[in-house]
């Protein structure tokens, strides 16, 4: 019964994103609709995965599918950080959209389920789930870059109705995206620290590889941020760099 | 409890007699002290308001206290004058505390100055209950609606451009480029917002001077501009100048030093100061004067759709406030029928004392006094209910002629004979 949870979880993310939408219009009640949509929804999945993690005697989202609905409480949960402020919300507009297709793919994957049992131990939780963070991360900064370069853009051609909505401030989202980034970067490399402590020779594979390359890329472009390549150029390469994070993610936690 | 309201504002009142009947925060907190019961004076620039809570001649006193104080215009002040009452009075505050009877519609200044005017108001249950939902109501419509957020004049689009860019102002740095008075007006919403004003570059130094010391800033010849450009966060733009001032190869230079900070530029000027193609820059935002009109009309249309949202979250707070006061007739009946059954309790607890042992006459005393509030607690939430609806005070009526409150019980009376 408490995999029903999946339902309202989906519903409310569903409506925030359509609600986001709405905001476009202008600050009002779809907003608050929207943020509470994110709020109840999210609580919702937390009550599910808790159920999940008490049901199961080990690690229960080593499936894609479990991964994945792992993945979207990450998302969810950060943008949650900076979203409650009315000035951050539009912020969804990026996310939630997103979170509600990752997490119906996650419930027809079965990830939503109260399934098998899995024994793999609290090591390999611990490395998921350090792993799936910094990649919940990463889409957050990914996001965040996708929207201070449609904020440019509206600044740049001097939309007239620039005043009418509620973007986050373009300085504050080079800095906050920058900000993810280097949160993500470190829980990344805590994850791989816990998982070398099982990693035996002939281990290496092409996801690994792929990750590497993600964390040398989002190291490199914190480097060049602290060299001055901030704003546009730093944000094109932010959200550039999802498509690499989408890769990985694929290959390592999401396929089959 | 009347609540009256009697004022002028700008609708009707020229400026001559609102000077008039002004008064400071210290005058405005003596005068309502000195009208006696609970009484609250609003005074800005655009209006006076005496909020009189009491039953009997408040609106004479009110009308007689602002005769006073207009002095040789008493003549002119009855026609401009306004009174209210009750569920009006309430409306009439609350859309003042939102904005929407200000020149500007949703204008901040004026949630502050109702707040001031509460704090130091003499106050009792009934206004404090008033004043508290109207800064309620002020709130609520700021947040719920974009009514105040759009800018109504050029300088201040420029500065809501500026907090779209850099978010906070606090410790954000500007140049000024002339001294005239348009420069000196969009400096000033900038620094009403947290911005410091570094400098202040004109082609002479003495005009600079003037306005850097009124602002404390620095003052500078316009040929000096290029290391400020590196430091600056928003450039405002208004001289005389009848060509450009600063060219696009000037701003590209200033911006290797900035690595990476945005820019924003705004071009007050006509003929313009600015070259049009800095906008091109990386990083570089630029407006001109047509640019910012453009977003005045637009966001000025959206404030006159923001102010119908807002009117109709003020009618329902205001219908809450009417019925909230309304509440209030049936308070007496509702506290003489708890007073009448605690007095039966009593006097039946009174006879039965001596029969019962001290445990057992506190367990009768708890079941009864259970009894009486669960068999209260309807009749008193249905009463107040149905004051708030044109029967309210039948229903008051019925409850005192069914229970004969106000009249000397059989019991009472036979006691009073013994």
């Amino acid at each position: 019964m408490a995999e029903l949870l999946v339902l309202p979880a989906l519903l409310a993310y569903g409506e925030a994103a359509v609600a986001y939408v709405r905001e476009l219009r202008g600050p009002g009640l779809a907003g608050r609709l929207a943020i509470w949509g994110v709020r109840l929804g999210w609580l919702a999945q937390t009550a599910l995965l808790a159920g999940q993690a008490l049901a199961a005697d080990g690690f229960p989202w080593r499936t894609w599918a479990g991964s994945l609905n792992l993945f979207v409480w990450l998302v969810v949960g950060a943008y949650l950080i900076w979203g409650c402020t009315p000035r951050y919300r539009l912020l969804g507009l990026a996310v939630m959209p997103l979170a509600a297709v990752l997490l119906a793919l996650a419930w027809a994957g079965g990830g939503t389920g109260f399934g098998p049992v899995d024994r793999s131990g609290a090591v390999l939780a611990l490395h998921v789930g350090l792993m799936l963070a910094g990649f919940a991360g990463l889409t957050l900064a990914a996001g965040m870059s996708a929207l201070y370069l449609w904020q440019e853009r509206r600044l740049k051609r001097h939309e007239r109705r620039l005043l009418r909505v509620r973007f986050p401030p373009l300085d504050a989202l080079d800095r906050l995206g920058g900000r993810a980034v280097a949160v993500s970067l470190v829980l990344l490399v805590l994850g791989i620290g816990v998982g070398a402590s099982r990693f035996e020779r002939g281990d290496f594979d092409a996801a690994m590889a792929a990750t590497g390359v993600v964390i040398a890329f989002y190291a490199t472009l914190l480097v060049l941020r602290h060299e001055g390549w901030r704003g546009r150029r730093a944000a094109l390469l932010g959200s550039g760099g999802f498509a690499l994070v989408a890769v990985v993610l694929a290959l390592t936690h999401f396929a089959g | 409890m009347k609540l009256t309201l009697v004022g002028v504002s700008h609708h009707d009142a020229p400026v001559e007699l609102r000077e008039r009947v002004a008064l400071g925060p210290r005058a405005a907190s003596e005068l309502a002290a000195r009208l006696g019961g609970e009484a609250v004076v609003l005074s800005t620039c655009n209006r006076t308001e005496l909020y009189l809570a009491r039953d009997d001649h408040a609106e004479e006193v009110a009308v007689e206290t602002l005769t006073t104080l207009a002095g040789e215009s008493g003549g002119e002040l009855e026609a401009a004058l306004y009174r209210l009452r009750d569920e009006a009075a309430a409306l009439h505050l609350f859309r003042v505390a939102a904005g929407l009877d200000s020149l500007v519609p949703g204008e901040g200044e004026i949630l502050g100055q109702v707040r001031a005017a509460y704090t130091s108001g003499a106050t009792g249950p009934f206004l404090d209950r008033l004043f508290r939902q109207a800064l309620h109501v002020g709130r609520r419509v700021r947040v719920e609606t974009a009514i105040g957020e759009s800018p109504s004049s050029v300088p201040a689009a420029a500065a809501a451009l500026a907090q779209q860019v850099f978010g906070e102002l606090a410790g954000r740095s500007v140049l000024l480029l002339g001294a005239g008075k348009m420069s000196e007006s969009a400096a000033r919403n900038l620094v009403s917002r947290g911005a410091r004003i570094e400098a202040v570059a004109n082609r002479t130094l003495e005009h600079a001077e003037e306005l850097a010391r009124k602002l404390r800033a620095r003052p500078l010849i316009l040929g000096d501009i290029a290391p400020e450009l590196a430091i600056a966060d928003v450039v405002i733009a208004s001289t005389s100048a009848p060509g450009l001032v600063v060219g696009r190869a000037a701003v590209a230079a200033a911006l290797r030093a900035r690595r990476g900070r945005p820019l924003l530029l705004v071009d007050l000027a006509v003929p313009r100061d600015l070259d049009p193609t800095i906008n091109e820059l990386d990083g570089c935002f630029l407006y001109d004067v047509d640019d910012l009109e453009a977003v005045v009309t637009e966001t000025l249309s959206g404030r006159r759709s923001e102010a119908a949202r807002a009117e109709r979250l003020v009618a329902d707070e205001a219908d809450r406030f009417r019925g909230w006061q309304a509440s209030l007739d049936v308070v007496p009946t509702i506290a003489s029928l708890r007073g009448l059954v605690e007095e039966i309790r009593d006097r039946e607890l009174a006879k039965a004392g001596s029969r019962l042992s001290e445990s057992e006459r506190r367990q009768v005393e708890s079941v009864t006094s259970q009894i009486l509030a669960k068999l209260l607690h309807l009749p008193t939430i249905r009463m107040k209910e149905a004051a708030a609806a044109a029967d309210g005070v039948v229903y008051a009526e019925v409850v005192r002629h069914l229970f004969g409150l106000g009249e000397r019980s059989p019991e009472r009376a036979e006691e009073e004979r013994s």
